[in-house]
């Protein structure tokens, strides 16, 4: 005797969600069944191996069912083919778009292509994750990407308005999309210290200030891209190395503002010349593509790891920051404040994300 | 020409891509009636078609608005090639007919394809123009309002009860005529769609008609159903109630259980002249035995006649279960007949006569079992048939009972019914002159009036009957071999082997009942399903205890050799089993009655013959009756141990597993026992399919596997709906099958099946939670939480900058389902018409699909978003009396091929819930509790 066919329909469809998350992280129903046995299933209700067994496979197939819908999930709430309560549509979107944060870091900054599809085996074995969760998360970044890639206004709001996910997810879809856009290097062996987080939250920073959409809220350009003009006049910041008496002017400013306060004074007085000139240059060199996307690993190189090297503290670097950023504001002859400010705000908060072990 | 159908296509949304090249879509909609079809521009390269069409205006007979649906065709405009259809949307005209139900059908409606299944939506606009027609030979019924519920609607008080209404349409099935050899499966699979649907819309309007001539404006407990007889026909039946309704001003709505008229509903009586008795069920032959019970000589019977001969009426049947309090003076107990019919190879579709008569045989056995049992009518009436091959077994059942003509002719009897009574419980039967062997005892409620120790119905617990603890479900479950067999033999067969079954299935759900401690069935439902060499039976009803009956005794067990000691010790282990089993059911049901005490300690001597006496209550076939005598005195009461069936009755008894704490299940519509619902319900259909690994089981095997699978299922129910908990499982409705190895294929290629497949699905489970007084607070809450929950689809962002708006659009309108004729903690405003609904699907790509259970389940989940979305359109928000009737699958695994037909029904309503200050405190509404509030207590 065996069982052919077992459905379970209800007029209002009932997910459970413990098993949902099973089923998002790529468990195949006999595993699901193992950890639902482990996590004491079976003492509820006088349950059986074989009732589990059903009522895994029937949750299984209603959530394959719903995927497709998951896809658009603007549609999950006009469709009618399911009649799922508004705050489980919430829940099976938001979890669905979640993602683990080790699986995102490895993909970030990769072009969202086939080929990058290719490798998931590699990083399901690297991570962990099973291949079936990371197709899956890996499918949401693409599909977020095509989706907004080409609207206007801000990236945030339209992964909001069209994935429904909630606000931090959304800024962490931002970021995925606006790195695979650009395709900075995360990728190089300095940068696997920095977790998916630190990126993130540059992304934030870079989406926030660089952009177009930035300065000008009625847009005409979108948030995934940088803002040419601004790139293109930081050439300018160049003056604050190339003018010698510039230079020593700054210089002086900031030491006076420093001196007493930080550990690390003395090496900073030596090493300014090469800090500053590691900023501004990073800064000059924004305009050609390639650069821009070494710029995370440009920051690492020329500036945390000279710092690091010294062992400065992060609050020492807050403050050389800091003081480094207003002191040219006190150069007569300085005429870029507000670029330098919108470049070295961005700066900043970069490097003290991702000044750390 | 009295009426003018308009309809307006506004826009589609969510369509499939037809043209891979662009991934877009050129559509546009076909909209057709009787021979009339309009169509509208084609939207080109669009998922999200606006075509705003005009109004598309038909100008037809009301017969054919009733007859015809209005079809709405989607298709893909080809300019090279021909079109493509994307999908269809049928539209019942019929709730439009009526000026109290709906006035328009405007909504988005699922468009459904019946290989692809849903593909989109479209939004409709329906309205009709109805000019009143006088004429006296007219053909149509407009304006007759149909109610699956079973008992009189909420919002309307029956002025009159006219009595049983039935026709029955018959005709080809499209699947088997010769055009269907050329034509492809999916325009079949569509002509029988639409077949379907103009037969039902005939049979809607045939039945009207009847009502129109009774006098009334309504039919209550509306039963349809469709008899696939393969290559011999379709037939569609349907029966119901007539009755004349009066709608009820909002705001007197309290009153409306009572049926408070000053005209007489006139009750009508049986022929008091007819002499025959109960003849066999299951025989062949179409003469009626005589049988020996003499005819009861009621008072109300003989009075009633004569006062209201104009009212005479054929059949008293009546297709309700609910009763206004005080309506029911007696019942008698279950009546049913069964007969065994060859199907005709020959079919003339222009006289469907073969069919009436043979309906009108059982029915003709249903009235003289009545009263045998000294009533004069037949309450909870239901027909139904189970077909194999070209065997059909047609069945009816019903409740014999007495109705209060007194109380109808005055109307308003101070209703005596919120007031606990047990009128209904007394002997409707002579006393001295009983049709059976009976054991009676005086009424343990009034001490006046004698009543039996046990009844068996198949209606719903009335409202006035006091009860001691609270319900279960009780379940007989029997499997029996046969032979294979053809024609004539096996139809002889098969008939010689249902009386076995029925009488074994009424001893198993009296053991059960028993072990229970409890004393009357209600809801009783026996159904039996033929299969190639195997023959179910399921028997399910809610056990209750009426206070005003006898406590039940013990069971107890006796050996027929009782020399051997280690045999003896067997028999007392086994008995302090059952003696347990009691006491603890008796905790668990919470039965504490006052005086059954001295009752439970039986002697084994009248504990026999009672047994006996119950059956002979429940069952009205003589034939039975003398089967169950004949076995009587080769000694047995069923718990004997020498018998093997003993040994099988006893494992079934104590290997029922108990319910998991915190759940209740029963089968009637509400739970005895049971008074504080919270709003939340779920609706739920479960289909299971076994496959028998080996055909050559014996009996006892097969019994055992048929238990276990039906525990099975129940257990895995309840572990779903373990987050429920406190729940109660109403309405649980299993239906069992057998698909023989001609059904279990696709499209009668030739089947490669070897084994049996088992069936089973229960249908239409409802959900309800709702506790114990204790945790009344608990799960007030728990649900309250989840009902609130709003159907807006949740748009976070401020669509500040948006230019083009997402397709998304209207929130979609919660919409429930339930197979209780009421939705708990709500009223209901409106009812909108009748839902009936029948859809085919196929898929060639079945593993495709997700398998069997992948291709079921979508369908399913397709079927309820149609109904939904129709009733939505209606405006309405609930469905009550829901009900999935038909559930035929097959399967053709080689082939990667499948087909299923789903046939569903019941009421489209618009309920509001009560606020919480209307709930809980119902002072407002003249002191009354509220309808809604009141029965849900009941």
């Amino acid at each position: 005797m065996s069982m052919e066919l077992d459905v379970f329909v209800g007029n209002t469809t009932i997910m459970d969600m413990e098993v949902y998350q099973l089923w998002l992280d790529g468990l195949t129903v006999s595993d699901a069944v193992k950890v639902r046995m482990d996590e004491g299933a079976l003492l509820e209700c006088e349950a059986n191996a074989e009732v589990l067994t059903s009522d895994t496979m029937d949750q299984f197939r209603t959530f394959q069912m719903c995927e497709r819908l998951l896809h658009s999930p603007t549609k999950l709430g006009s469709q009618l083919l399911y009649q799922i309560p508004a705050q489980n549509q919430r829940i099976l979107i938001e979890r669905y778009y979640e993602f683990d944060s080790v699986f995102a870091r490895e993909v970030l900054g990769k072009k969202l292509s086939k080929g990058t599809k290719k490798d998931l085996d590699d990083i399901s074995c690297k991570t962990g994750i099973t291949l079936k969760s990371c197709r899956r998360q890996f499918d949401n970044f693409k599909r977020v990407f095509k989706v907004v890639e080409e609207l206007k206004g801000p990236l945030v709001e339209n992964i909001q308005r069209h994935f429904l996910l909630s606000d931090t997810l959304a800024r962490d879809y931002a970021a995925i999309v606006f790195f695979a856009n650009s395709r900075f290097e995360t990728g190089k062996r300095k940068l696997q210290y920095l977790s998916f987080q630190d990126f993130a939250f540059c992304a934030g920073q870079l989406i926030s200030y660089w952009t177009v959409g930035a300065v000008d809220s009625m847009m005409e350009d979108m948030d995934v891209d940088l803002e040419k003009e601004f790139l293109h006049e930081l050439k300018d910041l160049k003056v604050l190395v190339n003018d010698k008496d510039m230079m020593d002017q700054h210089k002086i400013l900031v030491c006076a503002a420093l001196r007493g306060k930080i550990k690390v004074y003395k090496l900073m007085e030596v090493n300014f010349k090469n800090l500053s000139r590691a900023l501004i240059n990073l800064a000059s060199k924004l305009t050609h593509t390639k650069d821009v996307r070494d710029l995370f690993i440009d920051l690492v190189e020329k500036f945390i790891e000279p710092c690091r090297y010294d062992r400065w503290t992060v609050a020492e670097i807050t403050l050389f920051l800091t003081h480094y950023t207003n002191a040219a504001h006190c150069l007569g002859t300085f005429r870029y404040q507000m670029i330098w400010d919108r470049y070295m705000g961005v700066i900043k908060s970069c490097i003290l994300q991702m000044y750390h072990e | 020409m009295p009426g003018k159908l308009k309809a307006k296509i506004v826009a589609g949304r969510h369509l499939p891509v037809m043209d891979r090249a662009s991934d877009l879509t050129d559509a546009f909609v076909e909209v057709k009636f009787g021979n009339t079809t309009f169509k509208t521009d084609v939207y080109p390269k669009s998922l999200n078609p606006q075509w705003n069409s005009e109004w598309f205006k038909f100008e037809v007979d009301d017969e054919d608005l009733q007859d015809e649906p209005l079809q709405i065709t989607v298709l893909d405009h080809d300019t090279y090639s021909a079109n493509d259809a994307i999908g269809k949307v049928y539209i019942d005209i019929d709730p439009l007919l009526s000026c109290e139900a709906a006035t328009v059908i405007s909504g988005w409606l699922p468009i459904y394809d019946t290989i692809h299944g849903i593909r989109g939506e479209i939004n409709v606009v329906v309205k009709v123009d109805l000019f009143n027609d006088l004429n006296r030979f007219r053909q149509s019924s407009c304006g007759v309002k149909f109610f699956c519920t079973t008992s009189i609607p909420r919002c309307y008080r029956a002025a009159l009860v006219h009595g049983f209404v039935e026709e029955l349409v018959v005709n080809e099935d499209p699947e088997y005529q010769w055009i269907d050899r050329i034509r492809t499966p999916r325009a079949s699979n569509e002509a029988r769609q639409r077949l379907i649907s103009l037969m039902s819309g005939e049979l809607q309007r045939k039945i009207g008609l009847k009502v129109l001539e009774m006098g009334g404006n309504a039919v209550v407990g509306y039963l349809q159903c469709f008899d696939l007889e393969g290559e011999s026909g379709l037939v569609v039946r349907a029966i119901g109630t007539a009755c004349t309704l009066d709608k009820l001003i909002p705001g007197t709505e309290s009153k409306e259980t009572l049926p408070s008229s000053s005209s007489p509903p006139p009750f009508s009586p049986s022929k008091p002249c007819s002499r025959q008795s109960s003849s066999s069920d299951t025989d062949l032959s179409l003469t009626p035995k005589m049988g020996k019970t003499p005819p009861p000589s009621s008072p109300f019977l003989t009075l009633y006649f004569f006062s209201d001969p104009v009212y005479f009426q054929e059949f008293p049947f009546f297709t309700l279960t609910c009763f206004p309090p005080g309506f029911l003076v007696h019942i008698g107990g279950v009546v049913s007949a069964r007969s065994v019919k060859l199907l005709d190879r020959i079919h003339n579709p222009d006289e469907p006569e073969t069919r009436d008569a043979w309906w009108e045989e059982i029915r003709q056995e249903i009235k003289s079992h009545a009263k045998a049992l000294g009533c004069h009518a037949v309450v909870g009436y239901s027909e139904s048939t189970t077909i194999c091959e070209e065997v059909c077994i047609l069945s009816a059942s019903g409740t014999a009972a007495m109705l209060n003509p007194r109380f109808m002719r005055e109307g308003c009897l101070d209703a005596g019914g919120s007031e606990h009574s047990c009128g209904f419980c007394h002997i409707p039967y002579d006393e001295f002159n009983m049709p059976f062997p009976a054991q009676l005892t005086y009424c343990y409620h009034c001490r006046r009036q004698k009543v039996p120790d046990v009844l068996f119905t198949t209606i719903d617990l009335p409202a006035e009957a006091a009860v001691t603890g609270k319900g279960c479900l009780i379940q007989a479950r029997l499997c029996r071999t046969k032979k294979k067999a053809q024609g004539e033999v096996n139809a002889t067969a098969i008939s010689n082997l249902l009386p076995f079954m029925e009488y074994e299935l009424h001893t198993q759900l009296m053991n059960k009942l028993k072990l229970r401690c409890m004393n009357a069935l209600f809801g009783l439902r026996i159904q039996i399903s033929v299969g190639e060499n195997m023959l179910l039976g399921l028997a399910s009803a809610t056990g209750v205890y009426l206070s005003a009956l006898p406590a039940p005794g013990g069971i107890q067990i006796t050996g027929k050799t009782p020399s051997d000691l280690s045999y003896d010790q067997h028999i007392s282990t086994m008995q302090k089993r059952i003696n347990d089993t009691i006491a603890m059911n008796k905790e668990l049901y919470n039965i504490h009655p006052l005086e059954c005490i001295e009752e439970v300690v039986g002697s084994p001597i009248p504990d026999r013959q009672r047994s006996r006496l119950f059956r002979s209550t429940s069952e009205s076939s003589d034939e039975l009756s003398e089967l169950d005598l004949s076995h009587g005195k080769k000694d047995a009461f069923v718990l004997e141990i020498d018998d093997t069936d003993a040994v099988e009755d006893i494992q079934s008894l104590l290997t029922d597993a108990p319910m998991p704490a915190g759940f209740y299940s029963c089968n009637t519509e509400v739970m005895p026992g049971i008074y504080n619902w919270t709003s939340g319900l779920q609706m739920f259909t479960s289909v299971r399919v076994y496959r028998l690994s080996n055909a050559n089981l014996t009996n006892q095997g097969l019994n055992k596997i048929f238990t276990d699978l039906c525990e099975n299922l129940l257990k895995s129910l309840y572990f779903k709906l373990r987050s429920m908990i406190p729940c109660c499982l109403c309405h649980l409705n299993f239906t069992v099958a057998v698909p023989e190895e001609e059904l279990i294929q696709v499209r009668r290629h030739t089947p490669k099946h070897t084994s049996p497949i088992l069936y089973i699905f229960p249908k239409n489970i409802l959900v309800r939670s709702g506790e114990n007084e204790e945790q009344l607070q608990f799960s007030m809450e728990l649900f309250s939480s989840s009902e609130r929950c709003s159907p807006l689809p949740e748009v976070r962002s401020r669509s500040l900058r948006s230019t083009r708006s997402l397709p998304c659009g209207a929130p979609v309108t919660v919409v429930k389902m339930t197979p209780l004729s009421f939705l708990p903690r709500t009223r209901i405003v409106k009812y909108l018409g009748i839902i009936n609904m029948f859809f085919i699907r196929e898929t060639t790509s079945l593993r495709e699909e997700g398998g069997v259970s992948g291709f079921l389940h979508s369908f399913i989940a397709e079927v309820f978003a149609m109904v939904r979305a129709h009733v939505a359109a209606l405006g309405g928000n609930a469905v009550v009396s829901y009900s999935m009737k038909e559930c035929v699958f097959m399967e053709n695994p080689n082939k990667n091929q499948a087909q299923c037909l789903i046939n569903v029904s019941g009421d489209a309503v618009i309920f509001v819930r009560e606020s919480d200050q209307e709930a809980i405190p119902p002072l407002i509404m003249s002191g009354q509790p509220s309808t809604t509030g009141a029965d849900g207590t009941t």
